[in-house]
């Protein structure tokens, strides 16, 4: 047993109802490093499991005022010092005629960061998963629902683990290897 | 993981109430501030109190107008997050056949004051006169006064008989609501637009924007969502339906009232791009006008105060979900509608006719009277249908679906 590594271990549920009672079963167990798995969103999962708010609303607002100023002192720069040049009879700096790019520019930024970081914070693009191993997890794209908790989490314990999610209604667990 | 919740059952307003004396303090606003209003008519201030009276009656017409815009589109795409509000705005929208009355002074003592094109004449207006001559003129008021009664009085009637229908009516009655409202989109799109064309954008007649009728909704939806969050927070200490609007229904009414904020901005500075840039002078005089006099401070103001404050005040989730917070963006947003409204009618002042000057920005008891007069009227006539019926629609086939709303 302890020859063979580890990486942790997979339980199955069959309803939704169950998986949402069970993450809340391990949240309050203090796991840290788990994750769940359903075919569909499953509303309040994320209470359930105790996910903290995301932070990619604050990566999105910094790079969004970010792009907006850079973009706006760059046609300010652009059209009043390094390319001076009269438009209609408007003066160099015009912001009405600024206006249209500025705002394009602020929404890009921040999509692009907020498709970026999104990628990022989540650890894609991820080929291999240790749960691909599994026979059984083939079916999370279809009827069944996973939790996994990882070996490294602090409060990990095979035994104590397996036991915790047996007894919150898992109907497999199985060990997981890297 | 929700569960069927309990339908609300304090759904009437309670006797003794603020809402339910709204009809008597509604009522006598209305009558000391339009009394006041149309009293200094007569004589020499007719003019400046007319363009006061036409001030108020729009800026709170498009709380009214916003109301039924909203409760249609909300039918048309089958809504069920707001169901627990939806009889709220249908009965701020079925106020509209009240305007009728409230628009006689406008057609009648202020219309030769008002609109400088039923008496001058050029080159211009004669050839804008098919459209802008009385007969047509009087045809077309009554006509959006026929589609907005129309449309409000039905919708309402429809949604207070769900309240008694049996299991089986219940469906057709639903039916009936959806059916109405594509097609009442259409009349209602067109009315509004052509309102404000008629109404506003005819005080310069010289003046033509493609863009006012969509201008003139996109401060109407505005100013009606900031009215629901109030009402909605104002029904609540009043005691009713304590529970049944949750921080989710008023975090989707912060969103929308966020999402308008942009929306106008987005409007009226496309608006004005287009002014600015092709700098034609029949186009131009619009923004002229609103250059001088004192004028150009709120011309200045309006996009600071009315988008890019709003705009990071709203921004947060946190500001969305908190009703403080959300309750003092909503004053803010409604005081800076009556702010845009007032520079859309009154740099018209004086600016035509016999003495004709320039546009001076001063601020005349008539516009506070005429507004609280105005707001009174509404408010009245709001109070009396809201204490009539129940405040929601308690048999409305969504209203499970509401009551468990939540944000994901």
């Amino acid at each position: 047993m302890t020859a063979k590594s580890l990486w942790g271990v997979l339980a199955q549920y069959e309803t939704p109802a169950a998986v949402f009672h069970a993450c809340e079963k391990v949240r309050d167990e203090g796991y840290q490093q788990w994750d769940s798995c359903a075919p569909f969103p499953v509303h309040g999962l994320e209470k359930a499991m105790g996910v903290k708010p995301s932070k990619l609303p604050w990566a999105v607002l910094i790079v969004g005022v970010l792009g907006s100023s850079l973009m706006l002192f760059f046609q300010t720069w652009a059209m009043g010092n390094a390319y001076p040049f009269v438009v209609g009879g408007k003066p160099l700096f015009s912001l009405p005629a600024f206006v249209p790019i500025w705002y394009e520019i602020t929404v890009l930024s921040s999509c692009v960061t907020a498709f970026l970081a999104n990628w990022i914070m989540n650890g894609l693009p991820q080929p291999y998963h240790p749960a691909f191993a599994s026979k059984a997890f083939e079916r999370v794209t279809d009827d069944k629902f996973f939790i996994m908790i990882e070996a490294t989490d602090p409060k990990f314990d095979l035994e104590k683990t397996t036991a915790l999610l047996k007894s919150s209604g898992a109907t497999m667990v199985e060990e997981l290897e890297p | 993981m929700s569960h069927a919740i309990e339908k609300p059952k304090d759904i009437t307003i309670p006797a003794g109430s603020l809402w339910a004396k709204l009809p008597m303090l509604g009522g006598g606003a209305a009558v000391i501030g339009l009394g006041a209003t149309l009293a200094a008519s007569f004589g020499e201030g007719r003019a400046r109190a007319m363009f006061s009276y036409l001030f108020a009656f729009e800026a709170v017409l498009a709380v009214a107008l916003g109301a039924l815009g909203w409760v249609l589109i909300d039918h048309t795409v089958r809504a069920s997050w707001s169901t627990v509000i939806k009889r709220i705005a249908e009965t701020v929208a079925v106020t509209l056949p009240v305007f009728v009355l409230l628009w006689v002074p406008i057609g009648t003592i202020g219309f030769h004051d008002l609109y400088p094109w039923t008496h001058e004449a050029d080159a211009v207006l004669d050839r804008k006169r098919w459209f802008l001559s009385n007969g047509f003129f009087f045809g077309r008021a009554a006509l959006y006064f026929v589609i907005w009664s129309f449309l409000s009085w039905t919708l309402y009637r429809t949604s207070v008989k769900q309240d008694t229908a049996s299991e089986g009516e219940l469906k057709g009655l639903t039916h009936r609501l959806w059916r109405l409202s594509a097609p009442g989109i259409i009349l209602y799109a067109l009315s509004q637009s052509f309102q404000a064309i008629d109404w506003l954008m005819s005080l310069q007649p010289h003046w033509y924007s493609t863009m006012f009728g969509v201008y003139y909704f996109a401060a109407s939806i505005l100013a009606f969502y900031a009215f629901m969050v109030l009402a909605s927070m104002g029904l609540q200490r009043a005691g009713v339906m304590k529970t049944a609007i949750t921080t989710e229904h008023f975090h989707d009414m912060g969103k929308f009232l966020y999402g308008y904020t942009v929306f106008w901005a987005y409007i009226a500075f496309s608006q004005f791009m287009l002014i600015w840039y092709a700098n034609l002078p029949e186009e131009t005089v619009f923004y002229m006008v609103r250059n001088t006099g004192g004028w150009h401070y709120v011309s200045y103001a309006l996009p600071v105060l009315h988008f890019f404050v709003p705009f990071f005040f709203f921004l947060s989730r946190h500001v969305k979900r908190n009703r403080v917070a959300l309750a003092c963006g909503a004053v803010w947003t409604l005081v800076m509608h009556c702010v845009d409204l007032y520079w859309l009618v009154l740099p018209n002042y004086g600016t035509h006719g016999e003495g004709a000057h320039e546009a001076v920005l001063s601020v005349g008891w008539t516009d506070v009277a005429a507004l609280v007069g105005m707001a009174g009227a509404f408010l009245a006539v709001f109070g009396y249908f809201l204490t009539k019926n129940k405040v929601v629609g308690i048999n409305d086939p969504r209203l499970p679906e509401s009551l468990a709303h939540e944000n994901y």
